[in-house]
């Protein structure tokens, strides 16, 4: 049976989500476990520690362009199945 | 007419850029202008003065050219705020005092470790995106109740979600209007108590009369003050010292002279490092070394709580509910986020320097040639050295004389430093004008306001269309009488417990005067009460809820609850557990049903305000009966009570609400779990007892399958204009 548009929509939808839950868990928490061995490394001339500059800078980074970036494909996915908002 | 307004209302729309550019510019120009009167010598008291009541002038302005008698522009602002600015309203809404005035501070004490705030309380805008936020713009509700109520069948969801809400929003407000009396009092010189109730006027000012479309309007303004605030200081202290105006990128080299400084302070036994077998209060911890403060449980616990919790906030995700599409909904939570961040990637900046200001031209220094910019705050005991007030040079040194042994010289463990100085102090350290001082109050009094501001409005809007209009208008006349009358009684008891308690300010009984305010404003209502339509009567109780909300809020906030960081934490995790297994399972389980969700939001919340309340205000009870054992020092490894049987001895183990003192409080639980952290027990129970309860009980109903699939769907109109038409 042929799925309908509408059950399309959002499975593409949920893996869409999936996707960037998983970056977003990446950079929240994965990341930082990694500290310790990432704070001997020390990027060059800003001279941060790695591990101190993804708390501080590099995750939040992240997640702004996560979200810019999924504010985009999710309403590609609406426009292809014809549930998005007239502009 | 309505053409006309609406004509009126796009060209406004339409404007916004100019508006806000040309009040940018306005602003600065002040800025400006009061520099130049203070090269003119007007005294830098009546400089905070004009800098205070200048900026609460324009938001009162703003409140009121903006004010409105419609609904819907009353709770939704319309639904015309276009993305980037609804964004910065946002960001606003969420940058709280102890964003602005507390978070650098807090990466200042705890180094590392206090970067879990920086990631929680931005990283959880994700996940406002992705599950939660644009489904509530679809489904168009005025208020979070209202999509509790209509997902999870009526009345009692909705009551369940507006105890969640008023729990963690009160709670959040206090720590707000505790934050505005600070900076009020320290830069006006008023007392604290008058303060708070200075503080608070402004916050009505904005929000009483317009609603949602007057709080946006002005959190807009709020935002552009408080982040010129919040960049100025630190973008001139990094161009003197490192030549280039961008502190986020300099001070990484800051950074590395902490650390070469550390290892030198700890050869000159200057300071005493922190090491797993002595870790003495005061002793050194290496400003980049992770889980000397918190072990990496309640690191990733605080992030996780704080992520979440922003996802549950009521106050933050309506805000979203006055985008004009869900389209626009995503767009404006990725422009929140990159506001706050611009804030929030500059307050790492701010702590590094200050640091290391402190570690080289305080620490190791001979008493005598102390850099005087700390003197001003010794003087109101925020910098203390030996042990007292670091009033004056000749305080200090006669402190020290009195520690036997004391080399002379001040060491880390001489000097304690109150974590709000941090940014505050800033502008003196760098040696700049008095003007930028002021400046950075006025941006610290932008946040505070701009937060409680939204955050009445979300608890006086629960109480006004969830409470008053959905479930007690609906009531027989001689039920609705009874619910008010009780209603009414309690409130009147509970300030009245209140109000015996309370200290009088200037010799008045404020309090008396308060509540004879109150009855004041009840009997002015009452005339106009018959007369009102209905929609005019929902305006009505939504304004007098508000203040009535706001006074009492003051009022727990002069009574100086102890430490703002932590009572925001508990708000955020109070909504983790509340809110969010309910909101995530609603949207994305259809199966999820009636039965689950309320059992769900009474088992995840009720775990986590028990743990709260019994770790913080009955430790012994959960000692004795609930298993709890002492929190460890994540430093050492050891109990933070040495010795649990004796501290349950002693006489006081069992007082009832001890104060943050007592040797108990805070300082035992479950699996070494900070109760900051009570939603990782609240949330994970909400969803497991919605998943098992629902899948126990009846399938909801098709057509109400049908109608979560219409939330799905961004196009069309809103699930909640469809249902009433």
């Amino acid at each position: 049976m042929q799925k309908s548009n509408d059950e399309v929509h959002w499975r593409r939808t949920t893996n869409l989500m999936l996707t960037h839950l998983a970056v977003w868990a990446f950079f929240g928490y994965i990341v930082h476990m990694f500290v310790k061995p990432l704070n001997q490394i020390i990027i060059p001339v800003l001279n941060f520690p790695l591990g101190f500059y993804m708390a501080a800078q590099g995750s939040l980074i992240a997640f702004v362009a996560i979200l810019f970036v999924f504010a985009y494909q999710q309403d590609k996915i609406d426009r292809e199945h014809g549930v998005a908002e007239d502009d | 007419m309505a053409t006309q307004t609406a004509a009126a209302s796009s060209d406004f729309i339409r404007n916004l850029g100019r508006l806000y550019g040309t009040y940018t510019g306005g602003f600065i120009a002040f800025v400006v202008l009061l520099a130049l009167l203070e090269q003119a010598g007007v005294p830098n008291r009546v400089l905070g003065y004009l800098f205070v009541f200048f900026t609460l002038l324009v938001y009162a302005v703003i409140g009121v050219m903006t004010r409105t008698a419609q609904i819907s522009e009353y709770y939704v602002a319309g639904r015309r705020v276009p993305a980037f600015y609804n964004g910065m309203a946002t960001a606003a809404d969420w940058m709280s005092a102890a964003s602005f005035v507390g978070m650098a501070g807090t990466l200042f004490l705890l180094g590392y470790d206090g970067l879990a705030w920086v990631l929680g309380w931005t990283g959880g805008y994700v996940l406002v995106s992705l599950l939660v936020g644009p489904y509530l713009r679809k489904f168009g509700a005025y208020t979070v109740p209202d999509f509790m109520a209509f997902r999870f069948g009526g009345t009692f969801a909705r009551f369940l979600a507006v105890v969640v809400l008023v729990c963690c929003s009160f709670t959040y407000v206090t720590a707000q209007v505790y934050g505005t009396g600070i900076i009020a009092s320290r830069f006006l010189g008023m007392q604290f108590e008058v303060a708070v109730f200075v503080g608070l006027s402004g916050i009505l000012l904005c929000s009483m009369l317009g609603g949602m479309r007057a709080v946006t309007w002005t959190q807009i303004a709020q935002y552009i003050v408080l982040i010129i605030a919040y960049l100025t200081p630190i973008i001139i202290l990094s161009t003197r010292k490192y030549g280039i105006p961008i502190p986020e990128l300099t001070y990484g080299q800051a950074l590395q002279e902490i650390t070469a400084r550390e290892g030198q302070m700890l050869q000159q036994n200057l300071a005493v490092l922190c090491t797993a077998t002595n870790c003495p209060p005061g002793s050194l911890k290496h400003h980049i070394e992770p889980f000397f403060n918190y072990s990496p449980l309640n690191f990733f616990g605080i992030i996780l709580c704080m992520m979440v919790g922003t996802a549950s906030l009521p106050h933050i995700l309506m805000r979203y509910f006055t985008t004009p599409s869900v389209r626009e909904a995503r767009v404006s939570v990725a422009w929140s986020l990159f506001f706050i961040f611009l804030l929030y990637f500059s307050a790492p900046a701010y702590a590094a320097f200050s640091k290391l200001e402190v570690y080289t031209n305080i620490i190791g220094r001979n008493l005598a040639d102390i850099r005087p910019w700390m003197f001003t705050w010794g003087e109101i005991g925020l910098i203390q050295v030996c042990g007292k007030n670091a009033a004056s040079v000749d305080a200090v040194i006669a402190a020290c004389k009195a520690i036997a042994g004391h080399p002379g010289v001040v060491r880390l463990q001489d000097f304690v430093i109150n974590t709000d100085v941090i940014v505050l102090s800033t502008p003196e350290i760098a040696g700049l004008p008095y003007v930028i001082s002021g400046l950075v109050a006025a941006g610290g009094l932008a946040a505070a306001l701009s937060t409680a501001d939204g955050l009445l409005l979300a608890i006086a809007n629960a109480l006004s269309h969830d409470i008053y209009y959905n479930m007690i208008t609906p009531l027989r006349p001689a039920a609705r009488y009874t619910v008010i009358g009780t209603i009414v009684g309690v409130a009147v008891l509970a300030i009245g417990v209140f109000a015996t308690g309370a200290s009088p300010v200037y010799g008045l009984p404020w309090n008396w005067l308060l509540l004879g305010g109150m009855a004041v404003i009840l009997l002015g209502v009452a005339p106009f009460w018959a007369g009102a339509t209905s929609v005019a009567k929902r305006l009505i109780v939504a304004r007098v809820l508000l203040l009535f909300v706001a006074v009492a809020a003051a009022a727990t906030a002069s009574t100086r609850p102890s430490d703002i960081l932590a009572m925001v934490g508990w708000a955020f995790s109070l909504a983790m557990a509340g809110n969010f297994p309910a909101l995530v399972m609603g949207i994305w389980w259809k199966r999820a049903t009636t039965a689950g969700a309320i059992a769900g939001i009474i088992a995840g919340f009720g775990l986590c305000i028990a743990y709260l309340v019994i770790t913080r205000y009955f430790p012994a009870f959960g000692v004795e009966y609930l298993g709890m054992t002492s929190l460890y020092n994540p430093a050492t490894g050891r109990p933070l009570i040495p010795d649990l049987a004796k501290a349950m001895a002693a006489p006081n183990a069992w007082e009832m609400w001890p104060p943050l003192a007592h040797p108990l409080a805070n300082k035992v639980g479950w699996f070494d779990l900070n109760n900051i952290n009570c939603g990782l027990l609240g949330a994970p129970l909400g969803f497991l007892v919605i998943i098992v309860v629902s899948l126990f009980t009846k399938a909801p109903s098709a057509e109400m399958q049908a109608l979560v699939d219409e939330i799905r769907k961004p196009r069309g109109r809103t699930v909640l204009e469809e249902k009433t038409t």
